[in-house]
């Protein structure tokens, strides 16, 4: 946990090791993996897939972002970040050996446990698959504990696939990893269209089955009506929210939708709670 | 706890006896009555309906440095300080039961440590209010003109004298340091009388009851416009608001020197919600107008149990359009929720 006495100093992490997801440019995903100046931060961090950390400058501020490395990757975190306003400018900048900072970890996460024993369906779009990643991985590390694990996952383009280098990883422990891209390319041998319609082409057996979905808004508003189709109830299907936030810890206001803060309520939240909050969809 | 009492033309006296504590009372600043540090007696100003900036600024500045650090560097030095033991002189009770409700939100789960010290530390004296505004509603939000909750003291200006009753250890603590005379039945007969007299002359109100299960059912209703599109989003009704507390938090540097500041926000700006994409979910006065009046009186109590509202009046009185959330509020009982779109 967290400096438990004040909540507003980060730690001091160091980078590790950084890359390139997508080709370098505008909205460029860049990962970093990092780990804590002081070491003795391990003992008392833990998180779960779906937890978010605020990852920072200092000189230039903080955004929360998805911790895309699952507690079963021991010693390192990952943070994913798609090149989007000053912060992550700020942050893209930076290589391994220099610092950032990072406070955490903050919010809800997938109820890992809960869902023992059922099949797990991961439906992600673009920068979306990075807190569905540590869900995976998790899974991965847990083979025993849950049923069968599918991954699909689209980009506009194969370039900007996330993650790219562990697809291969997946379907060698017999993982099934159904791809796709909004438009044809040469000798592309997965499917070619939006994710929806992957979803509907794979058409997982809502029976003992959790659907978790991330992406940009209207892939979640087309991959939940599809999955309703299919015949997955709102209880099986989880999603992520994200909203501007500055505090990560229910104090600053901006990222309620109704009466949840996005930071501390969420950011997973089960389509059955989204479906009775209006503001979730705004 | 004890009755006491001390002569107005005694006051600097009385302050100047708090020797151990920061002394903070309503000054007048120009036209505007605010809490200040007291530096000289005879500025403090005991005739006044309520500070125009409520004394939330006591506990949560307007700015604040949350941490320093240098540029470049892998240090940081927290800026929580204990302030020494502060005396809070004639603190309105609504703005003291304002604290009640706003200690809720910075105890939440992770507990706000430049808040809470400051709290901790602070013990205050009410002064109860003999002529409430035009628009105060306090006693239909669980206060009144002589509301105890929250106060360590509370005081009564009865003309010439004022009588000081203490409500807690602190209290008494300070009314013992301020070295008051014992106070008797004449006092507290004086007092119950100008609680009456105050009571009798607050004029609005509203019946709570009902409003926080409705307002969610009221979300695409078209009479948020009626008000918001004469809102002009200058935010006065957040930053004079006693129980609003949401802040923004920024780097700023000089040379080497940086720090990481929190400064208060406002719902009522655009730029408060909106996206890295620039997509925003509260793009217009209507959502940002239906979020100031859900947040106060439906989503905190869904979490807090209380209303974020104790009926000072302020948003009310400084609206440059006459926005009135009393009026919001009696019109969103009327609505039929029916009316609403699906």
């Amino acid at each position: 946990m967290m400096d438990e006495s004040n909540p507003y100093l980060p730690y001091i992490v160091r980078i590790e090791e950084t890359w390139y997801e997508t080709p370098v440019g505008d909205r460029a995903v860049k990962t970093f993996k990092v780990n804590f100046v002081d070491d003795k931060v391990w003992d008392t961090w833990k998180h779960m897939p779906g937890n978010c950390a605020m990852v920072g400058r200092l000189g230039v501020g903080e955004s929360m972002f998805c911790i895309s490395s699952s507690p079963t990757e021991e010693g390192y975190l990952r943070f994913s970040i798609m090149e989007a306003g000053k912060v992550t400018r700020a942050l893209h900048e930076l290589e391994a050996g220099e610092m950032m900072t990072v406070r955490g970890p903050l919010g809800n996460s997938f109820p890992m446990e809960e869902w023992e024993g059922q099949n797990i369906v991961s439906i992600g779009g673009g920068i979306g698959q990075a807190p569905l990643r540590p869900v995976i991985n998790f899974v991965r590390a847990n083979k025993e504990k849950y049923g069968d694990l599918k991954v699909l996952y689209g980009a506009r383009t194969s370039d900007l696939h996330c993650f790219k280098g562990e697809f291969d990883e997946y379907r060698e422990e017999g993982t099934a990893c159904h791809l796709a891209i909004d438009v044809e390319e040469k000798d592309w041998p997965h499917f070619v269209g939006f994710v929806p319609d992957l979803l509907m082409k794979v058409a997982p057996t809502p029976e003992n089955t959790i659907a978790v979905t991330c992406g940009p808004p209207i892939l979640i508003k087309f991959v939940t009506q599809n999955l309703e189709k299919l015949g997955f109830t709102p209880e099986q299907i989880y999603t992520t929210l994200e909203e501007r936030m500055k505090c990560g810890i229910g104090k600053c206001g901006r990222c309620n939708v109704g009466s949840l803060y996005v930071c501390k309520d969420g950011p997973v939240f089960s389509y059955a709670t989204l479906k009775t909050i209006p503001e979730a969809f705004a | 706890m004890g009755d006491y009492k001390f002569a107005k033309d005694k006051l600097a006296e009385v302050i100047g006896a708090l020797k151990d504590y920061q002394v903070f009372a309503p000054t007048a600043v120009g036209d505007v009555v605010r809490f200040k540090e007291v530096e000289d007696a005879s500025a403090i100003k005991l005739d006044y309906a309520n500070s125009n900036v409520p004394p939330k600024e006591l506990m949560f500045p307007e700015t604040e440095t949350l941490f320093k650090y240098r540029v470049g560097g892998a240090d940081i030095e927290s800026a929580v300080t204990e302030p020494n033991p502060r005396l809070v002189f004639g603190i309105r009770p609504c703005d003291a039961l304002a604290y009640t409700i706003v200690d809720k939100l910075y105890n939440w789960d992770f507990p706000d440590p430049y808040y809470q010290e400051r709290r901790d530390g602070s013990v205050l004296f009410g002064m109860a209010c003999a002529e409430p505004a035009a628009n105060c509603f306090c006693t239909s939000m669980g206060g009144g003109p002589a509301s105890e909750k929250g106060l360590d003291a509370l005081m009564f200006d009865l003309g010439e004298t004022v009588y000081v009753k203490t409500l807690t250890d602190k209290g008494d603590k300070a009314a013992k340091a301020m070295g008051l005379d014992a106070a008797g039945d004449a006092e507290k007969k004086a007092a119950e009388a100008v609680e009456k007299d105050a009571l009798a002359k607050i004029k609005r109100s509203l019946d709570t009851e009902g409003i926080p299960e409705k307002l969610p059912s009221l979300y695409d209703h078209p009479f948020w416009e009626q008000f918001s599109d004469r809102c002009l989003s200058c935010g006065i009704c957040t930053f004079l608001c006693p129980t609003c507390h949401c802040f923004d938090i920024q780097d700023e540097q000089e040379g080497f020197d940086g720090r990481r500041a929190r400064m208060w926000d406002t719902c009522m700006f655009s730029e408060y919600t909106v996206h890295t994409s620039g997509h925003n979910p509260r793009p217009t006065r209507k959502e940002r107008t239906r979020n100031r009046i859900s947040h106060k009186y439906s989503y905190f109590p869904e979490k807090f149990d209380v209303i974020a509202c104790v009926g000072c009046g302020r948003c009310i009185n400084y609206c440059p359009v006459n926005i009135d959330i009393l009026d919001i509020l009696e019109k969103s009982k009327q609505a039929e929720a029916k009316e609403a779109k699906a």
